[in-house]
């Protein structure tokens, strides 16, 4: 074990000018930076989505309201959901496995840094692509055309006979586009995970955090691979006048839905697995206790990774499959949650006996372990597929997937915002502005996002841009709306928060949190070469071995 | 599957639909001396389990003071063979659910409050403590068997629901769903209408449970009567079904559960669930070709002029056009374009004016007549009883 990484200091050298600093992060190939760029691409496009997100709850804060059109309204909930998928969610995780993984691993940089780039620029222009149909839909002019088909975008509404102009072909192209960028993003996860590990890393003593993200690198490749065979299969109907999905010439509406969900399935694992990746280092750290069953949070993750291939057609209840095709879908959903409720027993393992400091990170960990396991038992519910012909496409479905696309995955995105920013800038955030951004948030996301079962109980589908008044939905809604201002006021603090600790914020020092993974060996920011020597580790907890020779990890072990 | 039938006894019991759609607050039902006893407990049993938290109980009591009860499609107010079966498997799923929830967040507010970081001690590691095989074999069985209850008592239910057979006096109905209605013909009986379907009431002794062809003219659609049965999907290129078996008469509201294009908000539903004598009176009324009469002869031109027949029929004129609903009896219907407004005069007359003042995007165009002929159209489609 030798991490002490001596920096070559670069200071004292000349300032560059704009130009030039522009320049080098547009040519970036440094893991480092690219994970930045992702990390702000993405918080760019947060702001974007919760925007949309406001204006559509405005829009519903009471029934027969006039603030949007209806046409609008379709397009604020496909572009809301898209960009949050694709935009941000994605690229945020992506950013964080990009600036970490090489560190936790003692390595140089990521195993392409070149494809690294190619795979982020892919991603940026994607997005781009996306918002340029405001302009762009109708050929440019009749601006305001953003696609209207839904984030899923069911075959036909997407044929040209029910879309007509561009907005879908911007969807589908930006889709298209971005995929690419992140099965190149995949492929060098899994690459750098498996081959550029540091002397002594073997898989059983590498971060969960990589263990997570390799799971995950190979989820994307099996499914992000479907998602964009079926963008190509869409263009050529929509470009070539083919029929994969023109039902009015005999293709297959249903053929789109498998497609689809055979991502989109798996995609809300992709996004979980970092994120349980972030709580499996964080949850350790402020509980002062190593991971509670290291080897069975790998097993449970990686049969999280298989199962969830077998599970996608449970968005697909409702659609008339046989009663055998729903058993089978039954059993594999009800499966999954087993590995899912092993991580959530062991996350409470490693807190049991510990010395809990409830600093910011923590907070929104804790958090996110009251919230994913409601999701997790919503979830459930939804698994029962009579219970599910009642709930699908309600708002009780809305309710439950923003329980773990916000509850469990942006809360633990905050908290590795926050964990990780002392490292990434060298400087403390504001504790006091942290725990106010987390209760702002744990106020708005539970007005938000338990009141909205309510309605989807009572009858009310996703994806009207208007309700009868007297269903018994307009007092949950006007709930739903109220709790969207805590948390857009939340993220703002969020915000000022990183902005003004980014140049006024206490200088943070290595290691802050005295925490036991390599990146907290080398200096904050880290020097582009990451360490000065190669480290050597014995353990899962290389820094722990470090600070305690007289009681190792390795011993153990 | 004994929990589900015992949950079935006692729910039942405990829930009187009756009560729900006279239009009172469910509280002046149960007194007094009962809410101050366990308030309203009866009719929180649904969702009062769902989570298991005080929050939960606390909205589904409030929700009944907001709305009249007859038009809150609540998924747990079943009044149909397959939603009853339904909502006895969800309270099942709520229970253990609810369960779980219980010991896990006890758990971790246990955690939450005694491992807290005590200043006193500040400097020293805890007990570093890797794992433990039997407690993590512990908590892998233990969900395992869950699942395998909760797989069970699903599948049970699936089988139920889809596998059905009609009994013989069962009623056919076919539903199209188009952008942004719904069209329904009773093949057996030749009878075509739109977005209000009716149907008898099912006698258990003489079942006449309703089985709904379902079929797409145009996009996605999603057939959902929450009190009557789960939603399912109408998919053009594909025939999909679904049956409802009414046991209270009554109007039972639903709407469109899939997205399906601009005005995927305005595509109501409603069914109508009549006693036999009613069901079959309207049927014989139904059949009846238009009544036409001289009084609207001017009105009837116009419309038998104008692109109005392209997409709308009325039995027994020259209207025969099938992209719009049939009008043949528009009047025997509550409301016009499906659900969105109610069957007034002004209404009607507006509709035909400006359909987006009423329903922005829907695909009926405005017919630009001048007030004289708007008139006569107005007057004479009201005479189609």
């Amino acid at each position: 074990m030798s991490t002490e990484s001596i920096a070559l200091t670069a200071a004292g050298e000349p300032a560059q000018p704009l130009s030039e600093v522009l320049y080098s992060w547009v040519t970036t190939v440094d893991h480092k930076r690219l994970g930045i760029l992702y990390i702000l691409y993405a918080l760019l496009f947060l702001l974007i989505g919760g925007l949309e997100a406001t204006v559509m709850r405005i829009q519903l804060i009471v029934p027969h309201n006039h603030f949007v059109s209806p046409q609008l309204f379709n397009q604020l909930f496909t572009m809301h959901g898209t960009t949050m998928i694709f935009f941000v969610a994605m690229p945020v995780l992506f950013g964080f496995g990009n600036y970490l993984i090489p560190l936790m691993i003692g390595a140089r940089d990521m195993a392409f840094p070149r494809l690294n780039a190619f795979s982020f620029w892919l991603t940026a222009f994607g997005g781009l692509l996306l918002y340029f149909s405001f302009v762009g839909g109708y050929g440019l002019y009749g601006a305001g055309t953003a696609p209207d088909v839904g984030w899923f975008a069911y075959a036909p509404l997407t044929a040209r006979t029910f879309s007509i102009g561009h907005s879908t072909d911007f969807w589908t192209m930006s889709l298209l586009v971005s995929g690419v960028g992140s099965i190149g993003a995949a492929v060098n996860f899994i690459a750098t995970i498996v081959s550029m590990r540091c002397p002594g890393m073997t898989l059983g003593k590498m971060p969960l955090f990589a263990w997570m993200n390799l799971v995950m690198g190979g989820l994307v490749l099996f499914t992000i691979s479907p998602l964009t065979a079926a963008q190509v299969m869409l263009c050529l109907d929509r470009f070539l006048g083919a029929h994969f999905f023109d039902t009015q010439a005999g293709g297959s509406a249903f053929l789109w839905m498998h497609f689809f969900w055979i991502f989109g399935h798996p995609e809300v694992y992709i996004l979980v697995l970092p994120c349980f990746g972030f709580a499996s280092e964080i949850i350790p750290v402020f509980s002062r206790k190593p991971i509670f069953g290291y080897p069975i949070m790998v097993a449970a993750t990686v049969a999280i990774g298989f199962v969830s291939m077998s599970v996608w057609a449970h968005h697909m209840f409702t659609v008339g499959m046989s009663a055998y095709g729903n058993i089978f879908f039954v059993v594999t959903t009800m499966a999954i949650s087993v590995p899912t409720g092993i991580k959530i027993f062991n996350w409470l393992g490693t807190m049991w006996g510990g010395r809990l400091q409830f600093k910011t990170p923590m907070l929104f960990c804790v958090a996110f372990i009251f919230q994913f396991l409601i999701a997790g038992l919503t979830g459930i519910m939804l698994s029962a597929a009579p219970f599910n012909w009642q709930l699908s496409g309600s708002y009780f479905v809305v309710a439950h997937f923003h329980y773990v696309i916000v509850g469990a995955i942006l809360f633990t995105i905050f908290g590795a915002f926050y964990y990780w920013f002392p490292k990434m800038t060298g400087r403390m955030y504001n504790e006091k502005l942290g725990k106010l951004q987390f209760w702002l948030f744990v106020i708005g996301f539970h007005l938000t996002f338990d009141f909205m079962h309510v309605p989807g109980i009572l009858g009310m589908p996703r994806r009207i841009y208007t309700y009868e008044p007297g269903r018994g939905w307009d007092i949950w809604n006007l709930i739903v709306t109220v709790g969207v201002f805590f948390q857009a006021i939340s993220t703002l603090v969020f915000v000022w928060n990183l902005v003004n600790s980014l140049f006024k914020g206490q200088p943070a020092g290595n290691d802050p949190w005295d925490a036991w993974t390599l990146e907290w060996s080398t200096f904050s920011p880290p020097p582009e070469y990451n360490f000065a020597r190669t480290p050597v580790v014995r353990s899962r907890r290389p820094l722990w071995d470090l600070k305690h020779p007289e009681d190792p990890d390795w011993e153990f072990e | 599957m004994s929990p589900l039938g015992a949950e079935s006894r006692s729910h039942s019991s405990a829930f009187l639909p009756a009560q729900c759609r006279c239009g009172c607050a469910p509280m002046t039902h149960l007194g007094p001396k009962r809410v101050s006893n366990f308030p309203v407990r009866n009719r929180c049993v649904p969702r009062g389990y769902l989570l298991g938290g005080s929050l939960f109980s606390a909205r589904s009591c409030s929700c009944f003071a907001f709305a009249q009860a007859s038009q809150v499609p609540d998924i747990f107010k079943p009044a149909s063979t397959p939603a009853d079966a339904i909502h006895r498997l969800s309270v099942f799923v709520l229970i253990i659910t609810g369960l779980i929830f219980l010991v896990v967040f006890s758990l971790l507010a246990y955690a939450v409050g005694k491992f807290r970081n005590n200043a006193k001690e500040d400097g020293r590691e805890p007990p570093q403590v890797y794992g433990s095989n039997q407690v993590e074999l512990a908590w892998t069985v233990v969900p395992v068997l869950i699942v395998l209850v909760l797989f069970f008592a699903t599948a049970r239910v699936i089988h139920s629901i889809q596998q059905a057979v009609p009994p013989p006096g069962t009623i056919q109905v076919t539903a199209i769903g188009h952008q942004f209605w719904w069209e329904f013909r009773y093949p057996g009986l030749g009878v075509v209408t739109a977005n209000e379907l009716h149907v008898p009431v099912s006698d258990p002794r003489q079942r006449t449970p309703t089985f709904v062809t379902l079929l797409s003219a145009d996009t996605d659609h999603s057939f959902w009567v929450p009190q009557l049965a789960g939603k399912t999907d109408l998919i053009p290129n594909r025939v999909n079904s679904m049956w409802i078996e009414p046991h209270e008469t009554g109007m039972y509201v639903g709407q469109c559960a899939q997205y399906c294009g601009t005005q995927h908000a305005k595509m109501l539903l409603r069914v109508y669930v009549e006693s036999p004598e009613q069901f079959n009176q309207w049927i014989a009324a139904e059949k009846q070709p238009a009544h036409s009469a001289d009084a609207v002869a001017a009105g009837r031109q116009i419309f038998e002029k104008t692109a109005c027949i392209n997409c709308h029929a009325i039995s027994g004129s020259v209207a025969d056009g099938r992209f719009g609903p049939d009008l043949t009896h528009l009047m025997s219907r509550e409301t016009i374009a499906a659900g969105a407004a109610s069957n007034t005069h002004e209404n009607l007359k507006q509709w035909i004016r400006n359909p987006d003042s009423i329903k922005p995007g829907s695909l009926m165009p405005a017919m630009n007549l001048n007030e004289q002929d708007l008139e006569a159209v107005t007057a004479y489609l009201e005479t189609l009883r």
